[in-house]
């Protein structure tokens, strides 16, 4: 069936069949390969993007259930001029992941965090990234990051955000 | 995994979605969020040649009161739930146990209807519509029709639904007051409980310990003839069959839904 949707900003039409699945097409009919496909279960998060900006795991979400709505990935946080989210550019200074496969989905999944709660406390970042898996860095440095771009959001010192993480 | 090859039809209301439903049988599947049936179809453990999203729906979404009861409709998703402030107010208990499905994004999509009507005997809220006394309304070609939550599951992942039905609502008896508790067992974040014991007014499910959300009826007999927590707590397992698992085996989980039900008893929450 036909689907219009706007993905990363950009309005859409395409011929999909109903069994697509979401991160299947965002990555091979948008070429859009920030999302990825790790568990396939719903677990893992790597695959997590914004529907109408509220983080979902785009691997248990069918394309069709898209029409009609918009779709942000990893990339479309991007300004056109190449500068980075708030939280993207945290996850860069506090060294928020090692190997990056769970990035895009950690980042999704901030994003929509600190949308619904501007200024989170350590145990509600681990909490609301409890969908989400790092089989690097043992989490510290994410949950740095986030707290440290609620910082920058909220206009306060991002870095000072980060003494505030025990270990 | 993709699933296997089927038809979709969004449905504009109730009355669409259940005139596919008698159209089609046992072929079709009800979709909303699609966070317990998309991942049975990936494995294939479910091929529906139809599925028919409600998820669009209006009249099978929202909350209102409704005398002494809250109304939930079916594809209310998990968040709208936890975050309710009706909810939180007037049936606390619902509102914490919706914040313990799954993880952000699941609650985000997942909805109250489509997990009841799942009926994973591990899951968070079939236990808490249980504890609640709760019941669901289900739409079908003869009408609307009510069934108890004592009397919803059947077996595991079997409900009263007939493939004809659409359950579209659930209620839930108002009392912010009312003293509760609720403990979910699990090794990993976002999981299901190892066993789960939800408590409201003297009232006690359990999850996991056997193939429907069970009422811990001797617990329930105990406190009404004055028990303390801790002694009500000790017939948890009794009349149990919980399965085992690499998780736990039998002998674990009548452990820990004793030691779960004296925590939730005293209104601990975890």
């Amino acid at each position: 069936m036909e689907i219009k949707l706007t993905v990363n900003g950009t309005a859409r039409s395409d011929e999909v069949e109903p069994r697509l699945l979401l991160v299947h097409y965002l990555r091979e009919a948008c070429g859009l390969r920030a999302a990825n496909v790790g568990c396939d279960t719903t677990s893992c998060g790597a695959c997590t993007v914004l529907l109408d900006s509220e983080s979902v795991k785009s691997c248990t979400v069918l394309a069709v259930q898209a029409n009609g709505r918009s779709v942000t990935t990893a990339e479309g946080l991007v300004a056109e001029d190449g500068t980075m989210s708030a939280v993207q550019q945290a996850f860069r200074e506090n060294h928020g992941l090692q190997c990056g496969f769970c990035t895009p989905g950690m980042v999704m999944a901030a994003t929509s965090l600190l949308a619904e709660n501007p200024d989170p406390t350590e145990q509600q970042v681990r909490e609301g990234l409890e969908g989400n898996f790092c089989r690097c860095t043992g989490y510290h440095n994410i949950v740095r990051a986030v707290l440290a771009a609620a910082g920058k959001l909220s206009g306060a010192e991002g870095a000072g955000a980060s003494s505030e993480v025990s270990a | 995994m993709i699933p296997a090859p089927f038809d979709y039809e969004v449905a504009d209301s109730a009355a669409h979605a259940l005139s596919l439903l008698a159209e089609h049988g046992e072929d079709a599947k009800l979709l909303a969020g699609g966070h317990s049936l998309l991942p049975m179809m990936k494995v294939r453990l479910a091929q529906p040649a139809l599925l028919v999203d409600i998820a669009r729906v209006g009249e099978l979404s929202g909350i209102r009161s409704d005398g002494d009861e809250l109304v939930i409709g079916a594809t209310t998703r998990h968040a709208d739930v936890a975050g309710s402030d009706l909810v939180r107010a007037e049936v606390p208990l619902l509102a914490y146990a919706a914040a313990q499905v799954g993880d952000p994004q699941i609650r985000h999509r997942g909805t109250i209807g489509g997990s009841l009507a799942h009926a994973d005997p591990s899951a968070d809220l079939p236990m808490t519509l249980v504890a609640l006394g709760g019941s669901v309304e289900i739409t079908g070609p003869a009408g609307v029709r009510t069934v108890a939550a004592d009397d919803f599951f059947v077996g595991p992942f079997e409900t009263a639904l007939s493939p004809d039905e659409l359950l579209s609502a659930v209620r839930v008896p108002r009392g912010g007051d009312v003293p509760w508790g609720y403990q979910k067992f699990v090794r990993r974040a976002n999981d299901w409980a190892i066993v789960g014991v939800a408590a409201y007014d003297g009232r006690v499910a359990l999850a996991s310990m056997g193939s429907t959300p069970l009422r811990a009826l001797a617990v329930e007999e105990a406190l009404r003839g004055g028990a303390s927590a801790a002694e009500a707590a000790a017939h948890a397992a009794d009349g149990t069959s919980p399965g085992y698992d690499f998780h736990a085996d039998t002998e674990y989980r009548k452990h820990l839904a004793r030691v779960l039900t004296k925590r939730a008893l005293q209104g601990e929450t975890g």
